[in-house]
């Protein structure tokens, strides 16, 4: 129970008025980032990130997360109101959604999406709370071969789990590490895949990645569509909040099941998208209203919007407890603990306790804050979507190009934002997963040192990936996952496959 | 994401040819990157594995992963009609790619705060057909926010460029 009370610490360093101020405005930014298009939470925390580069690694932090959390309920606003999913995860709100919404019963439906974000955040925030310590605790023991194997699963899992091609998954992934070797090795000092060029000597920064690739690569995904925003009026009064409240302790079996299902595949590398279409389907299948799914249910806001945010929220539990993240945009709160000079893994747990359980407490609280903050200005944000395309491109184009300017004071990274940006557009069309690209140049070095590391002790000897039970358990778990898509053919060969109904719908991300 | 490419003759570039290309050069890279690290030592040296050891692996497996994706690409091209982008499509998206990158042109010598405004009202007038006192007024009332917000709130200075528009606030 000492950890309970390191949590009553953290509440207390997150209450001070400055973090209250500023989670606060880092949730106001978020929603606004999540309804925005071509802003999402990666992007967006990583352009807001060089502000924080002055403050202390808790109040950023509070500052950070609150902008997540913030982007995560934004993107139901967009897909209930306009039918267009600000997010790739909530392309599963807009299946009932946005028929809630031509029904005239927009209010109802945005007063479930964000109740079900808050329950699903909130039981996977209980969640961390319990168990990264114990992880952390666990993952002390770990050595180098014991570090190398997690990635290896992490990026393996990427493979087995995701979705569309597993060449081009590799591809990406290998892509990303081959961008995150460029400039100095940190253990040789050699310069490495450089070509003599000075301005590569910095190597490549995963922020202007980031930024170009999510943000630059959506915003001409977004032109090419010919993007209007023709939406639903809304607005939420007291009277159907209530009303509404009262209506969802029916679907706490959709709820529960939905956490879970965002749980899992938060802490795996699975992240919020599949949780949101596996946790939909899942509700439609064993839900007695099953058929009407589609048509305007409740329920089937509640399932995918509790499965998302829970997922999202369990994605920082490796990050925190590992060092490792789960999603793109727990990466990039990584990032922004290396450059505050913390050191995240494990020993968080032991050396920055006021850190950890500030972070953990402040997700409790920003979670709160972020549901009072959306249902009272939902209309506010709905009136963002109604600027025309041609003042927010721009605007949303000079914030991309700011963000990629201060992470180093650099212009060549404005440029290298720009080629990301057309990356990130060719990528997109042509179904290249982003996010294990951006997970590989944020953990090259990193995994590369475990490798390193592992290899000296071993002498060069690969089977120290299996030299005891639990490394080599985890590293055949990874193969395992490495080889899914040859070994889920050969199963399909003997049995007939079950069909994805949600398969065409659902983005790659 | 493209849906006239099933009733509209097949216009533009076709997606299996983009496909190829970018498999392509994808296999390029990886084959530079493992002539790279192989040079830079790939292999076992005297205090562990060289600065290349791993950068080599991982370009193997890039370049062979773009490798199965160039054939696959290159067998489907016959078949698969589809349009990677039509000419309308394409059309909007340089329509924002062309200005972004003038944009960064031109910060690069007037600076963020001039650049913007200028980019954000041109942008306006030409593109979204709206007056030029409106433009100018939204392109500098966004470049006063965000001076606010960086330079004067979180204290981030950002690149001013020849001209120096907030030299004489001291900033």
């Amino acid at each position: 129970m000492a950890d309970l009370g390191s949590l009553m610490q953290g509440f207390a360093v997150v209450l001070s008025p400055m973090n209250v101020l500023l989670m606060f405005i880092g949730i106001i930014l978020g929603v606004l980032i999540g309804v925005l298009p071509g802003l999402g939470g990666a992007n967006g925390v990583a352009i807001l990130l060089p502000l924080t580069f002055s403050m202390s690694p808790t109040s950023a932090i509070i500052m950070l997360s609150c902008i997540y959390w913030g982007a995560l309920f934004g993107g139901a606003i967009t897909s209930i109101l306009f039918n267009i999913p600000g997010e790739p995860w909530s392309v599963a709100t807009t299946f009932d959604g946005y028929p809630l919404a031509q029904k005239g019963q927009a209010g109802a439906a945005l007063t479930a999406a964000f109740t079900s974000s808050f329950i699903g955040a909130f039981v996977a925030v209980v969640m961390i709370t319990f168990l990264a310590p114990l992880v952390a605790k666990f993952a002390l023991k770990f050595g180098s071969p014991e570090f190398f194997a997690v990635y290896l699963l992490t990026f393996c899992s990427f493979v087995g789990m995701g979705k569309g091609s597993p060449l081009k998954i590799l591809v990406a992934m290998s892509l990303g590490f081959a961008l995150a070797a460029v400039g100095m090795d940190t253990v040789t000092g050699q310069l490495r895949l450089t070509f003599g060029q000075t301005e590569l000597m910095r190597g490549f920064d995963f922020l202007i990645a980031v930024i170009g690739l999510f943000g630059i690569g959506e915003i001409l995904l977004s032109m090419e569509e010919g993007l209007e925003f023709k939406g639903k009026q809304a607005r939420i009064d007291p009277k159907i909040v209530l009303q509404t409240w009262k209506e969802l302790p029916r679907y706490w079996m959709t709820s529960v099941r939905s956490s879970l299902v965002g749980i899992w595949m938060g802490i795996t590398p699975g992240g919020a998208t599949p949780a949101s279409f596996m946790s939909y389907g899942l509700a439609k299948k064993m839900s007695k209203d099953g058929a009407k799914f589609g048509t305007g249910q409740i329920e089937g806001v509640v399932a995918p919007e509790t499965a998302a945010h829970a997922a999202g929220t369990s994605a920082l539990l490796p990050m925190l407890a590992l060092g490792i993240p789960g999603s793109p945009t727990a990466a990039v709160l990584l990032g922004g603990l290396l450059i505050w000079g913390l050191q995240p893994g494990p020993l968080l747990f032991v050396e920055q306790k006021d850190f950890v359980w500030g972070l953990i407490a402040s997700m409790y609280l920003g979670n709160l804050v972020g549901l009072i903050v959306v249902l009272t200005t939902v209309p506010l944000f709905a009136s963002i979507l109604r600027i025309p395309f041609s003042i927010v491109a721009p605007v949303i184009i000079v914030i991309c190009a700011i963000g990629a300017y201060t992470v180093h004071s650099a212009m060549f990274d404005v440029w290298l934002m720009l080629v990301f940006g057309v990356i990130g557009y060719v990528f997109k069309k042509l179904d290249y997963p982003l996010a294990p690209m951006v997970l590989a140049l944020v953990l090259g070095d990193k995994a590369e040192d475990s490798f390193r590391q592992a290899m000296l002790g071993s002498q060069g000897d690969l089977l120290v990936l299996w030299s005891n039970p639990l490394v080599g358990s985890i590293t055949t778990l990874a193969l395992i996952m490495l080889f899914w898509p040859l070994i889920a053919k050969a199963i399909a060969l003997v049995r007939a496959p079950k069909e994805d109904e949600f398969a065409s719908q659902r983005p790659v991300d | 994401m493209s849906e006239p490419s099933t009733t509209a003759p097949a216009e533009g570039v076709r997606t299996t040819t983009v496909e190829a290309v970018v498999a392509a050069i994808l296999l390029a890279l990886g084959l530079v990157t493992a002539t790279e690290s192989w040079r830079l030592g790939a292999r076992w040296t005297d205090d562990g594995p060289g600065a290349g050891y791993f950068p080599f692996y991982i370009a193997v497996v890039m370049s062979l992963a773009s490798a199965g994706i160039l054939v696959k690409a290159l067998r489907q091209r016959s078949g698969d009609t589809e349009v990677f982008v039509d000419r309308r499509s394409l059309k909007q998206v340089l329509q924002v790619l062309v200005p972004a990158a003038l944009y960064v042109l031109a910060v690069q010598f007037i600076g963020i705060y001039v650049a913007s405004a200028l980019y954000i009202a041109l942008f306006m007038v030409l593109l979204g057909r709206f007056d030029w006192p409106r433009s100018l007024g939204v392109g500098l009332g966004v470049c006063v926010v965000f001076f606010l917000m960086f330079e004067v709130w979180f204290k981030v200075p950002l690149f001013k460029g020849a001209l120096n528009p907030t030299g004489f606030l001291g900033y």
